[in-house]
């Protein structure tokens, strides 16, 4: 024990383990030697010689486990605050993760997601949706025209009568994508993106229209966001209204932001006016619904804090990376 | 639309304060966009009393006027004949800008500093007298803000009409809608009734040729009028709300619009060809000076008003030259109409001409308040240009019409609103707005909409107005049935999520573009006359040339993002973007609308860092990313192969290949050429990829079933082969795939080399087999046996040695 114990390194504790448990070591010619003792000595001189045996082994591989520790303990060491290998990530365009959130919101609310031609006919993009030809409602959207009867979409309420057309009620979808007006300052871009909503069903109200828009702000925002709704005008919608939110920069005291009101306007809504109803031969008597649409820039501005709308065309990789 | 509160509070008494009203209009959906204190630019203009005068020594017309301000004095130059030592009179302090929007300073006036200016009524818009000071009462505090001293004070509300809302183009409008608020009583402007007399009719007649477009018009004399400027009060009004006042005939008929929302139109009577009007569509060719002195050429349609032989205004929209209001003038004929919003919408685009008038005409006016507003006006003009009124009103009404009841079902208009009110509660705010309301039963209304609310024809027109006075916030909030499933889910949505979520893990950022380009642009890809993304979908009206045509190629979007970022000091760029592309069709046709996904790659391979050496990415970064993505998605039969450099567009001919899946083509992959870079401004090499989103989708496995995992180990031989350069690396795995099949598990391309001590024109290229059999652990001899095999096939098929 004491060669053990004395024994530093590996080289020493091999040693110590041949000179007795070698092939010629100490104890394996004792044990070799039992053979010429008395049959009533071998039992007894057998199990003695076992143990220490085996008592050698466990120290031996003791010792042996201590050195590789003490080994592992003393290895060289690297600069640990040396940067990694480069794994990088990229991220979504921070429309397309504010767009995915919406979404999210409203799958869990029982929304599906239907997505439509970003050139519109007039029929789709105004006509069926109680713009008449020739109103000025129609001031209300900038419009890119192609040609007399084709226009780029300026709003996503298109699917509204796309997906009704086909398909027979109920129907509750929500529609996001890419819109277009002619129109470019710092406030407005020629293309933006628009999230519609729809739900149509029997008995179908306004007071429903308000739980599930307050659902989505809570989600969207927090739960405590303060809403009002307030009369408004969209040709497809009767009652129209727009959804305002408490400001989320200033808590209602009025900054910038909010224009000093104290309340961000960021969605509009209303119940499906008949005339669109007609228009998709839905029965006016047994259905009703609501429609609503947002600006997908407008609540990404208002989450990230985005003071200019241009920032997300332009594709600034030091402004991709922050999302 | 602008009102000034102390207009509006002639209509209706209020007991709230400018915002308070001005929330007030926006829950009941008349958004009021800013309110504003009409004498805030008085904040500067304080009382100051003339202490001392002395002449100018250079210009004897000007004084120098020491002025006490209360706390301190100072120095001003002044020109005004009436100043005097003692009179208290506005100072207007450097700063001020006066209404005529000038802005004062601190200056030399003739070497002498002058601290501000002492003003007239005229210049501070306070009144019309500019001939000298405005003399302040004795007892006026020295030093106090003008408007405090006066008590001047107006709340200028801006309120943004939706375009529904035509009744509330007017003072009274708004003031009907404060009056409901408030449950106040409208006072309605005073007019005189008119007596009995038709004089009228022996000196002029009007004559409606165009019924459809004009359903009624009327018109009344002024005669022995005096032109000139308007009284105060009246200028007063008008530029409270930012119109300028131009002579009292032309100021009344602006104020009376303002006042009771119906444009109206001022002839000079002795102008007008035989004395009359004919209201009639112009004829084609036709041409007419108007107001604002150019000259316009009709379209057919167009409606006109004119006398006994030529135009004389655009109906609704502006008048004319030849019939103008001159200081001369001293007959008039006042113009009341009301014409179909149609024509004058019309009109007003074809000409982009938008006035007062067209906006209100194009929104609809009260039918019923075109004689109410024609008498207000002939009144007042009678009584500010001492004019004396012809007896009678010529009214020819073509297009009367019956008011049309409608009836509204109470439980109908609960549900879809979500209240409980009672027929009396939905007829009582109804009434409020002038609605006739008459009860049928406890759960109908028959309602006669007021001639005002042009908007209103349908029940739910009514929901929205009971819904809106009674308060959406008012309304509980409720949660619907919702329904779960209505549609099956589109895989190309999920699929779309799911390829750009994967390459966020190939280090990739997602750009968006505009889904415009510059008409340009495909020149710029190098696009043959024949290919298909020449077929532009051109915009009419484009914002600017870059933004003229749709795009048929995400690439120029990208190479501009890459050309904005590397402006900015940003060189290693991955980019990708998933969007569409639009093919004309045909003329009023929509186009065909091709989802795509491109990427672009440029600058370095990785980012700097101490672990490797600066490496410029390449085409094959590119690729193993495409390889990367159909490999996670399941698709399978991926391959490139070279474009011919004919076939090369945006493209390097010989650094491009095709992808194709299962042989079927699905874009392509390449370094852009150098003219392409070139064309775009770019300097620094870049590779991207375009594929049809659609296409890719459509390979993507709907079903993935698990194999069993091989059993018994696996044998590697690796061979190198020097051959010719020119031979495709897909060839020689493609050979050794098929010699071996059944063990033959997957092949590795370990080493491509060229260069010494490789011969010219040669490469060397090494390979490892990994064999395997589902049935047995491979011997050593078999292994051999097989490797020996293909690497004879190999030497022989594509003329190759083994390495010396």
């Amino acid at each position: 024990m004491a060669e053990l114990q004395a024994a530093g390194d590996m080289e020493a504790i091999k040693a110590v383990q041949v000179r007795y448990l070698g092939r010629k070591g100490q104890l394996t010619q004792f044990l070799r030697n039992i053979a010429a003792l008395s049959e009533a000595e071998r039992p007894a001189a057998g199990k003695a010689a076992n143990e220490v045996k085996q008592f050698l082994e466990g120290k031996i591989s003791e010792a042996l486990e201590q050195l590789s520790a003490g080994q592992a303990d003393q290895g060289s060491a690297i600069d640990v605050t040396l940067p990694g290998r480069p794994a990088v990530y990229g991220s979504l365009h921070p429309i397309s993760q504010i767009n995915r959130q919406i979404m999210d919101i409203f799958i869990r609310l029982g929304f599906d997601i239907v997505e439509g031609p970003e050139v519109e006919t007039d029929w789709y993009n105004f006509e069926a949706l109680n713009f008449p030809k020739n109103h000025p409602a129609r001031d209300m959207q900038d419009t890119f025209f192609v040609s007399s009867d084709i226009v780029l979409r300026t709003h996503t309420s298109p699917l509204q009568v796309r997906i009704m057309e086909k398909q027979p009620p109920p129907v509750s979808i929500i529609a996001p994508g890419r819109v277009y007006r002619c129109d470019s300052d710092i406030t407005h871009t020629p293309m933006f993106h628009q999230v519609e909503g729809l739900l149509v069903n029997e008995g179908v109200s306004f007071g429903d229209l308000k739980g599930i828009l307050t659902a989505f702000v809570h989600q969207m925002f927090d739960a405590h966001t303060s809403l009002r709704f307030r009369p408004s005008f969209f040709p497809f919608t009767e009652p129209s209204a727009e959804v305002d939110i408490l400001c989320v920069m200033c808590r209602g005291k009025g900054c910038r932001v909010c224009s000093q009101t104290g309340w961000l306007e960021v969605l509009g809504a209303g119940m499906v006016h008949p005339a669109v109803f007609e228009n998709v031969h839905y029965d006016t008597a047994k259905y009703t619904g609501f429609a609503f649409g947002m600006g997908v820039e407008r609540i990404a501005m208002l989450k990230y804090g985005i003071d200019d709308l241009r920032r997300f065309f332009e594709n600034d990789l030091r402004f991709l990376r922050q999302f | 639309m602008k009102i000034s509160l102390n207009w509006l509070t002639e209509y209706v008494p209020l007991d709230m304060t400018a915002g308070e009203l001005a929330a007030s209009l926006t829950m009941v959906g008349l958004e009021v966009d800013s309110v504003t204190e009409r004498y805030g630019f008085l904040d500067t203009v304080v009382v100051a009393r003339v202490v001392e005068i002395e002449s100018h020594p250079e210009n004897p017309a000007l004084k120098i006027c020491r002025v006490d301000t209360g706390d301190l004095q100072r120095t001003v130059v002044c020109g005004a004949p009436n100043v005097k030592p003692g009179i208290r009179v506005p100072l207007a302090l450097p700063g001020t800008v006066l209404p005529d929007g000038e802005r004062l300073e601190q200056r030399m006036i003739r070497n002498q500093v002058s601290e501000g200016m002492l003003c007239s009524e005229g210049e501070l818009g306070l009144g019309t007298d500019r001939s000298g000071l405005m003399i302040l009462p004795e007892n006026t505090a020295m030093g106090t803000p003008l408007a405090k001293a006066l008590n001047l004070s107006d709340a200028i509300i801006e309120v943004d009409l939706t375009p529904n809302r035509a009744d509330c183009l007017s003072v009274v409008g708004i003031a009907r809608e404060a009056a409901a608020i408030g449950k106040k009583m409208l006072r309605y402007p005073d007019i005189p009734v008119e007596g009995p007399g038709k004089t009228i009719a022996n000196h002029t007649s009007v004559t409606i040729n165009a019924p459809e477009a004009c359903p009624r018009y009327a018109a009344r004399l002024v005669f022995d009028i005096t032109v000139g400027p308007s009284p105060f009060w009246l200028q007063d009004r008008l530029i409270s709300v930012g119109l300028r006042p131009i002579n009292n005939i032309v100021d009344v008929t602006n104020f009376v619009m303002l006042e009771m929302g119906q444009p109206l139109h001022a002839f000079d009577y002795d102008r007008l060809a035989e004395n009359r009007i004919v209201v009639r569509e112009a004829a084609k060719g036709e041409t007419f000076v108007t107001l604002d002195q150019k000259e316009r050429t009709l379209a057919p349609g167009m409606l006109m008003i004119c006398d006994g032989s030529n135009p004389v205004a655009l109906a609704g929209v502006m008048g004319g030259m030849n019939s103008e209001i001159r200081p001369e003038t001293k007959r008039v004929l006042i113009e009341s109409a009301c014409f179909h919003p149609g024509s004058i919408r019309t009109t007003a685009k074809q000409l982009g001409l938008n006035t007062d008038a067209s906006h209100r005409f194009e929104r609809g006016v009260d039918p019923e308040g075109v004689v109410p507003a024609l008498n207000r006006a002939a009144f007042l003009m009678a009584e500010v240009a001492g004019g004396r009124l012809i007896e009678g009103v010529i009214d020819v009404h073509p297009g009367r019409k019956q008011p049309a009841a409608i009836l509204l079902n109470t439980a109908k208009a609960n549900r879809l609103l979500g209240l409980k009110l009672s027929a009396d509660e939905m007829s009582a705010l109804l009434t409020a707005i002038e609605f006739q309301v008459e009860k049928q039963d406890e759960h109908s209304l028959q309602v006669v909409p007021p001639s005002f609310r042009v908007d209103i024809s349908r029940p739910e027109d009514l929901m929205e107005e009971i819904a809106r006075l009674w308060g959406y916030n008012n309304i509980p909030t409720t949660f619907p049935a919702m329904l779960s499933g209505t549609r099956k889910p589109e895989p190309m949505l999920a699929a779309r999520d799911t390829i750009r979520q994967m390459l966020l893990g190939f280090g990739f950022y997602e750009a968006i573009n505009y889904s415009f380009v510059s008409a340009g642009a495909c020149d710029q890809l190098r696009l043959t006359p024949a290919d298909e993304r020449r077929s532009v979908v051109a915009i009419l009206n484009p914002l600017t040339e870059d933004q003229a045509v749709l795009r048929t190629s995400l690439i120029p979007g990208l190479l501009d993002t890459m050309l904005r970022n590397n402006s900015r000091q940003t060189q290693t760029l991955k980019l990708f973007e998933t969007g569409k592309i639009f093919i004309h069709t045909a003329v009023n046709q929509q186009p065909k609308e091709i989802a795509m996904l491109a990427g672009l790659i440029t600058g370095l391979r990785g980012d700097l860092s101490w672990h490797q050496k600066e490496q410029p990415c390449d085409f094959y970064d590119v690729k193993g990313v495409l390889e990367g993505l159909c490999s996670s998605l399941g698709i399978t039969g991926l391959t490139f192969t070279a474009v011919p450099p004919s076939d090369c567009r945006y493209v390097k001919p010989g650094m491009a290949a095709t992808v194709s899946i299962a042989g079927e083509a699905v874009g392509i992959l390449g370094e852009v050429h150098p003219e392409v870079l070139a064309g775009f401004g770019l300097k620094q090499t870049a590779f991207v990829f375009e594929l049809g989103l659609q296409a890719l989708i459509g390979y993507i496995p709907q079903v993935k079933t698990a194999r069993p995992l091989p059993k018994y180990p696996s044998v590697s031989r690796d061979m190198t082969l020097i051959m010719d350069k020119q031979i495709p690396a897909s060839d020689i795995l493609l050979k050794i795939e098929q010699a071996e099949q059944r063990l033959v598990e997957n092949i590795l391309l370990l080493d491509v080399y060229e260069g010494r001590p490789i011969p010219a024109g040669k490469k060397s290229i090494s390979i490892r087999i990994i064999y395997r059999s589902a049935e047995t652990t491979l011997s050593d001899e078999l292994v051999n046996q097989v490797h020996g095999g293909i690497t004879k096939d190999l030497l022989t098929v594509f003329n190759a040695s083994l390495p010396a």
